[in-house]
């Protein structure tokens, strides 16, 4: 019994000095050539892939970048997605995996809020810091501190999401007096009507149609019918890229013509959809995050485009990019230049870095408010105008989709009424 | 906010909206209603028949509906080669109810991931001159959008009711889904039958993917949109029935329509399977079914 508790401790004594030799040389340490591994999962089938795959593009344009310039912390950067398929019951393993198996240094969200959604409790639980990837108001109830989303909503996200569309509506001579609140049935489109009643009551509209309308709608023509029939000066809609296609397309063939018609329609800043609707467009004043105007031009945006626009072609995705993929590349970005910033791969020291820090990204100047939304609201709303025909190359240029809001980075007079722009 | 103007209004609506629907559906009252193919991939081949229009449209400028009529044969071998493997690999076994649901969802996912490898997960759409255009009728409006799909889907409708009537060959195919022991005396191949039912059935998808991507924007997912409301077009119309299909259609399309227009369209599908419910407590075997 004596001599075999003499060997076990022999034993663990021969086992902590060689893990303490090996420790000393580096053999448990990470070494200089390992990477810094940053996981994600990204929906790159099913419904949001048509963001997903472009956003993923942009993440791998940052790595790319980052690892020429010789890597964060001097180690280089990997990074390793997976398909969500655009199915929220497929976050946790994702990400489990990616904690437990791939070991990932840090974590980026998916695209949108419902894939961010489940990611929530396990970044709490892990007291990890998260990238989000345009996700409105994920993190309004959780209040989680190490929370940081790159799309510009502000720090109330449903409310300042369409504020610029209800400040250029209250501004116009004569005032705009009613309003049609039209959403799909869906999370974001919920989120941006709430704030948009908000809204309403805050700038005096009276509200003469609201409703919502489920996703999977095929005929919009009955919609914009119902709302033609009560004649509202200003048509607000908040929808995803297929209905607001059909929106737009449904107004058209119906006549309808309020003075202003937008707001929150996701979809019109992709290009195939721009260049399908051309002509229809004009007169829209819509939210968006980036336009092409002398306003936005901001360090790295144009190398950006250049090699995006290069790889998209081949990808079959958003040609152009516009719209998410700046955002996607700004948010690692950040996420880069708080490690190097902190010198650390620390969770919370990365986390307070962001925090306590202004950051200087191609999508402009980014500082995180107290809910991890930037601390100041930067959602555009963009006029069409003078859009002819269905040539994309219109759209590479200034001065068809026009900055009005905010006046920081306004780039031309708004055309009132809607019908004024159509001519 | 009621007027005779927008019930008038919504009620066209509907009926256009139902001749596509009936456009879309008749694949599957074909394969599932006359042949018992429980085909849950056939939103997938009208996807496949959208993106056939779509890559003529924007590479040769074809009118998307002569692309969806042009790729019709190409549709139909494709369908029949399809119905071979799985009358090979599970019907001639007895296995085709579980296993033969799981090889169409499977073929639905191959479908829609390789249209997503080949052509990326952009929204894709077409142009054609009556897009976007519309007449008023009496203080009725008619976008061509989905007036051209409705006239299609009748002339559809009627092309596959003629020929399941008046041919021989439709007549087997009625044939086949009641009696495959009598038609084998008959002398005719219930296989050979339904093989060729099912390439029409798949056919169908081809014109009616032109259809779906002239009137809204098409990703490869689109399909799953499609699949509830294909199948409960079919149940409700009856197994089988062509005019039945039709008919369910264009209720359904008539429902959603005056729901959207009168009380909200946020009801308009709960309606539509409200009526689809409460048609089948009455008439277990759908409108038309027998």
């Amino acid at each position: 019994m004596t001599r075999a508790k003499t060997l076990l401790g022999l034993a663990l004594v021969g086992a902590v000095a060689i893990a303490l030799v090996l420790g000393g040389t580096g053999v448990f340490v990470a070494r200089a050539a390992d990477p810094i591994k940053i996981g994600l999962g990204m929906a790159l089938t099913g419904g949001l892939s048509a963001n997903g795959k472009p956003a993923l593009m942009a993440i791998q344009i940052w790595k790319d970048d980052v690892n020429k310039k010789g890597g964060l912390l001097g180690r280089p950067v990997e990074v390793i997605a997976y398909d969500d398929q655009t199915n929220a019951a497929t976050v946790p393993g994702i990400y489990t995996k990616l904690l437990e198996v791939d070991k990932v240094n840090f974590v980026v969200s998916g695209y949108g809020t419902n894939l961010i959604a489940p990611l929530m409790p396990i970044a709490m639980e892990r007291k990890l810091t998260i990238m989000g990837i345009l996700g409105l108001a994920n993190n309004e109830k959780y209040k989680y501190p190490n929370y940081f989303q790159i799309q510009p909503s502000g720090p109330d996200p449903e409310a300042n999401w369409a504020t610029g569309f209800f400040e250029i509506a209250a501004k116009q001579n004569p005032k705009p007096q009613t309003i049609a609140l039209v959403g799909a049935d869906a999370e974001y489109p919920r989120h941006a009507i709430a704030g948009a009643r908000e809204l309403v009551k805050k700038f005096g509209f009276k509200t003469v149609y609201d409703k919502s309308y489920p996703p999977s709608t095929v005929d919009y023509t009955p919609i914009a019918r119902a709302i033609k029939a009560v004649n509202p000066d200003v048509v607000f809609v908040a929808s995803y890229p297929p209905d607001s296609v059909g929106m737009v397309r449904a107004a058209a063939e119906v006549g309808l013509q309020p003075k202003i018609f937008g707001g929150g329609m996701v979809g019109l800043q992709f290009t195939t959809v721009m260049a399908s609707l051309g002509p229809m467009l004009n007169g829209i004043v819509n939210y968006d995050f980036w336009a092409p105007e002398s306003t936005m031009m901001f360090p790295g945006i144009k190398e950006f485009f250049a090699e995006y626009q290069k790889r998209a072609k081949e990808a079959g995705v958003d040609t152009l990019g516009y719209y998410l993929p700046p955002f996607a590349y700004s948010a690692v970005q950040i996420l880069g230049l708080a490690i190097e910033g902190s010198k650390s791969l620390d969770q919370q020291k990365v986390a307070d870095y962001i925090r306590a820090n202004e950051f200087s990204t191609i999508v402009g100047k980014v500082r995180f408010g107290a809910n991890g939304e930037w601390a100041k609201s930067r959602v555009l709303q963009v006029q069409y105008q003078g859009v002819k025909g269905t040539d994309v190359e219109q759209f590479r240029g200034p001065g068809k989709k026009v900055v009005l809001y905010p006046e920081e980075f306004k780039s031309g007079n708004m055309i009132y009424p809607y019908s004024a722009a159509q001519k | 906010m009621f007027s005779w103007d927008l019930v008038a209004n919504a009620v066209v609506a509907g009926i256009l909206l139902g001749g596509f629907y009936a456009a879309v559906s008749l694949g599957v009252s074909l394969t599932f209603g006359l042949l018992d193919v429980v085909n849950i991939a056939h939103p997938a081949f009208v996807i496949l028949g959208a993106y056939a229009a779509y890559v003529m449209n924007s590479s040769f400028g074809l009118d998307p509906i002569l692309t969806g009529v042009l790729f019709t044969p190409l549709f139909y071998l494709i369908g029949a080669g399809v119905y071979r493997i799985y009358y090979g690999s599970f019907e001639r076994r007895g296995e085709e109810s579980l296993r033969g649901l799981v090889f169409f969802f499977g073929l639905l996912f191959i479908i829609e991931v390789a249209l997503s490898l080949k052509y990326g997960v952009d929204y894709r759409m077409v142009e054609a001159a009556y897009i976007g255009k519309s007449i008023d009728l009496g203080g009725v409006g008619i976008a061509f959008r989905l007036l051209v799909p409705c006239l299609v889907g009748l002339a559809m409708t009627l092309a596959l009711y003629l020929f399941l009537s008046r041919t021989f060959y439709g007549r087997a195919v009625m044939g086949v889904s009641q009696d495959q022991v009598a038609l084998r005396l008959m002398g005719a191949n219930p296989v050979r039958i339904k093989t060729i039912a099912f390439g029409l059935g798949i056919a169908a998808a081809s014109l009616s993917g032109a259809l779906l991507i002239t009137i809204s924007p098409v990703v490869p997912s689109t399909d799953r949109d499609y699949i509830g409301r294909v199948f409960a077009i079919t149940v409700l119309g009856g197994l089988g029935s062509i005019g039945g299909t039709l008919v369910a259609s264009i209720i359904l399309g008539v429902a959603e329509s005056l729901m959207a227009t009168l009380f909200g369209p946020s009801w308009s599908l709960a309606v539509s399977f409200g009526i689809l419910l409460l048609a089948l407590a009455v008439r277990p075997a759908g409108l038309f079914g027998r």
